[in-house]
């Protein structure tokens, strides 16, 4: 295996790829008790169109989801999820716009946990009876993520920034795009989307890395497959297809989101300096030390819930900033007035300085969690970079980027304002 | 890893975990106080009034600037309450020098910033600034009122308020709203004097430094703590049974797709002299996790709900179980809920429940260890109990618990009320705008 060493943040590396196209990295930790592992197929919500054998399969929102709850069933009535819990580890899924990740953490057994993880998430075992077991569970998850205005505000925003997008629906899908679900298109996504090619594995924690290397070779298929090209629709401008919405929900006090698109980098390092001017820019301008945040937080227009991230998915990159406030439209006002102070004097040089040191910190901080480093590292792999490698390009990240990836994707014309209101007595 | 616990000051303990495991120390200061409905507000309001300002650094963007200054350190307000112990302090991370460059230190610049915040708030004529207390007052409304838009916390905190409503347990972590309205700079000023004299302070630190550097550094920076008598009557009262034969039914309307039943139950007897590995296991295999009973019935087999579990407090003596239903299948998650609760008191559970149960519940433990943030939660959780031991070695004593053990604690939960968070019917949500 490849041993990348990351001195000045106390960190090693072993990266390898599997003949049969499975990227792969550990990070050994010594002296800790639990080791994590992350197992992600390059493959969520948004892969909805894609062609299989020659033929265009268009599937229903939500099967990435329904996949991934369906995975855990094995052959002869065994639940993978039961396996793992009931030999100590802390297992689970998640589904998200663009991966699906099966993960799990453990003090003892991890080689045998490994093994299992290996082997449930590549031994589809579905029958009409099962799959339609899971829909009561799924629809009530469904209708819990409906009752939640914060993701619902989250897809009103990415409604308004992209016409056609399959980012603009749930990735759980809705009770009635679930209904057409069945074993059989379970089958087909997970044998598009589930070879080892197209999927990643990460390790954390007091592990040997030829081992976990050993282990993968031995529980994964051999042969290679080629893996389909997910069609996200036609391009999209870099404008929304409406900039401004105000609804009436049933939450406690005005809800905002603020989204712009921006043309993602293309894959390998660039990607990664991509995220990081993206992060350091957003956090010299808006963070909690930036005269616009403590300003308006003074004034009550923005609270601690007030947050901001630049989201880098499939092929798409959109920023976004919101929380609550007593006045959302003032808040928007205020951001306008920010990016035109920006046009005349740029950053200041004195408060770059002090972000880039705080960035590093948060950097440091994101490194304790397993959980984090192996997602970080998968997202990596996916989009052909190294994570560990973000405290060391940071140091190379100038005023000048973080102007010019600002002053592109603020534009005025690229916003899109998304606001729940509570009813009015 | 073995914690060591000293007096800095009179009332004042440094518990110090020493560990090179992490790029980042935590630590976190916490003034100790009893829960009460009268003072909850406004102890709950304190710390993050003092974090707007300080006389150093008067205000949000002066402190902020000088924690990016220390490689983005965060000093965060934090309010818990655990039992019916009030703590409110503040929880630092800082940047370990050995991954800065040129190794800066900001140790001790960061316990100083620390202390300033703490003790050295901005004042005018020696009362805390009225804008700063009326500005987080209704910041800390907002956040009350806001309660109501995650449903599944929010029923597990109504379902407390109803079945404690007689105890100061109800008054919540934050206090309550009309509580809170009506906080003032003057009696906030004079209240925050009083627990800086009375409170027993319990610091909780876990990172490189040695314990002799890190007290030295903490005299210091407390040195000019004003101390009185200090307030050790501190304590929890646990209600052991219901409150009527049977359990009262609350039920909530509120424009929602999904229903909340939240069943709330006392311990009862078993915390008489508790055994938190007992009680640990018990939760396990009623409702924590995949292999647990409510998950495996309620969601798996009846398909009843996308969650359903079940969750301990081991301080007040309470056990919560939880489910999001549809709204018209209340009655069969409720039947199945008391019919798992009873197989578990006539002795029906099996070893490999048993056994995952408490597989879980030590490897949880376990890899607490490998978190700031947990280890810290963990022991001043035990200091309140009076307890020393860490994580791992209650993850032994839970690999000890036998069934019976479990029976008992089963046979001594007592139901008290049935919380039941439903569809309105004409699509109307009236019940925030009563908060």
């Amino acid at each position: 295996m490849r041993r990348r060493s990351f001195e000045h943040i106390g960190e090693v590396l072993y990266e390898e790829t599997l003949p049969n196209g499975l990227r792969l990295c550990v990070v050994p930790k010594k002296g800790f008790r639990s080791s994590y592992a992350l197992f992600a197929a390059d493959y969520g919500g948004a892969h909805r169109r894609f062609t299989l054998d020659g033929r265009l399969i268009d599937t229903p929102a939500g099967v990435a989801h329904y996949l991934e709850h369906k995975m855990f069933d094995l052959p002869g009535g065994d639940n993978a999820l039961d396996i793992l819990t009931a030999n100590g580890a802390d297992p689970n899924a998640s589904t998200g716009a663009d991966m699906t990740s099966y993960f799990f953490q453990c003090t003892e057994h991890f080689e045998e946990n490994l093994r299992m993880l290996l082997h449930f998430v590549s031994t589809p075992y579905f029958t009409d009876e099962t799959v339609e077991k899971e829909r009561g569970i799924i629809t009530q998850e469904i209708l819990m993520g409906e009752d939640d205005p914060g993701l619902g505000l989250y897809y009103r925003l990415l409604g308004m920034l992209y016409a056609s997008h399959p980012l603009r629906e749930r990735v759980a899908g809705t009770e009635e795009s679930i209904r057409a679900i069945t074993a059989e298109t379970l089958y087909a996504c997970h044998r598009a989307f589930y070879a080892p090619g197209n999927m990643v594995l990460c390790v954390e924690g007091d592990v040997d890395p030829e081992r976990i290397l050993a282990i993968a070779r031995e529980a994964l298929p051999q042969e290679t497959q080629p893996v389909p090209e997910a069609d996200f629709g036609p391009a999209e401008s870099l404008l929304p297809v409406e900039s401004y919405s105000r609804e009436t929900m049933p939450v406690s006090a005005p809800q905002f989101l603020l989204g712009a698109k921006f043309a993602p980098a293309a894959k390998g390092e660039e990607a990664l300096r991509r995220r990081l001017t993206a992060s350091l820019a957003l956090r010299t301008l808006f963070g909690r030390s930036s005269p616009f945040y403590t300003r308006l937080y003074a004034k009550g227009l923005l609270n601690l819930d007030f947050d901001y991230e630049a989201d880098f998915i499939t092929n798409a990159a959109m920023l976004i900033l919101g929380g609550e406030s007593r006045d959302p439209d003032a808040v928007l006002a205020e951001v306008k007035k920010e990016i035109e102070a920006l046009e005349k004097n740029g950053l200041d040089e004195e408060r770059f300085r002090r972000a880039k040191r705080a960035s590093l910190g948060a950097r440091l901080r994101g490194l304790e969690d397993f959980e984090s480093v192996c997602f970080a590292l998968a997202s990596g792999l996916i989009e052909g970079y190294c994570a560990l490698e973000g405290p060391e390009l940071l140091e190379r990240i100038d005023k000048a980027d973080c102007e010019r990836f600002l002053l592109d994707v603020l534009r005025p014309e690229r916003l899109a304002f998304a606001i729940y209101e509570p009813k009015k007595d | 890893m073995e914690l060591s616990r000293v007096e800095l000051l009179p009332g004042v303990w440094l518990n110090h975990l020493r560990s090179d495991k992490f790029k980042t120390a935590c630590l976190s200061v916490n003034l100790l106080t009893q829960l009460t409905r009268e003072t909850a507000s406004m102890n709950a309001l304190i710390p993050f009034v003092l974090r707007r300002g300080c006389t150093r650094y008067g205000d949000m963007e002066a402190i902020s600037a000088r924690l990016d200054e220390l490689y983005g350190t965060a000093i965060e307000p934090v309010v818990r309450r655990i039992g019916e112990i009030q703590c409110l302090g503040f929880y630092a991370s800082i940047p370990e020098s050995a991954f800065l460059p040129g190794k800066e230190d900001v140790l001790r610049p960061a316990c100083e910033l620390l202390g300033e915040l703490l003790l050295n708030p901005a004042t005018r004529g020696g009362l805390l600034l009225p804008q700063y207390v009326d500005s987080e007052r209704e910041k800390m409304l907002d956040a009350l009122r806001a309660r109501v838009n995650e449903k599944r916390s929010y029923s597990v905190m109504r379902c407390i308020e109803e079945m404690c409503c007689f105890e100061d347990f109800s008054a919540g972590r934050l206090g309550g709203i009309d509580e809170m309205k009506n906080v003032r700079y003057q009696k906030l000023s004079k209240h925050y004097r009083s627990l800086l004299q009375s409170c027993p302070i319990e610091i909780f630190y876990c990172g490189r430094a040695d314990r002799k550097r890190l007290a030295a550094l903490l005299r210091d920076t407390l040195s000019t703590l004003p101390r009185g008598e200090i307030d050790y009557e501190l304590g929890t009262e646990i209600r052991m049974n219901a409150l009527e034969d049977q359990p009262r039914e609350v039920t909530e309307p509120m424009d929602v797709s999904q229903g909340k039943l939240v069943i709330g139950f006392r311990l009862g007897e078993c915390m008489d002299d508790p055994d938190l590995a007992a009680l640990t296991v018990f939760n396990g295999v009623f409702g924590s996790g995949s292999t647990s009973k409510l998950f495996a019935n309620v969601r798996e087999k009846l398909q009843l709900c996308y969650y359903a579990g079940s969750m301990i407090d081991t301080h007040k003596g309470l056990l919560l179980a939880a489910a999001g239903i549809d709204c018209d299948k209340k009655d069969a998650a409720q039947a199945e809920i008391f019919r798992q609760l009873e197989a578990m008191r006539r002795g029906e559970i099996s070893d490999e429940e048993l056994q995952a149960a408490k597989a879980g519940a030590a490897a949880d433990l376990r890899m607490a260890e490998d978190s700031q943030g947990e280890l810290e939660g963990f022991y001043l959780s035990q200091i309140l109990r009076g307890l020393d031991y860490g994580p791992a070695e209650l993850a032994e004593l839970c690999e000890d618990v036998t069934k019976d053990d479990v029976v008992a604690v089963a046979q001594s939960v007592d139901c008290d009320l049935i919380y039941f968070l439903t569809e309105d019917g004409e699509g109307e949500a009236d019940a925030q705008e009563e908060l």
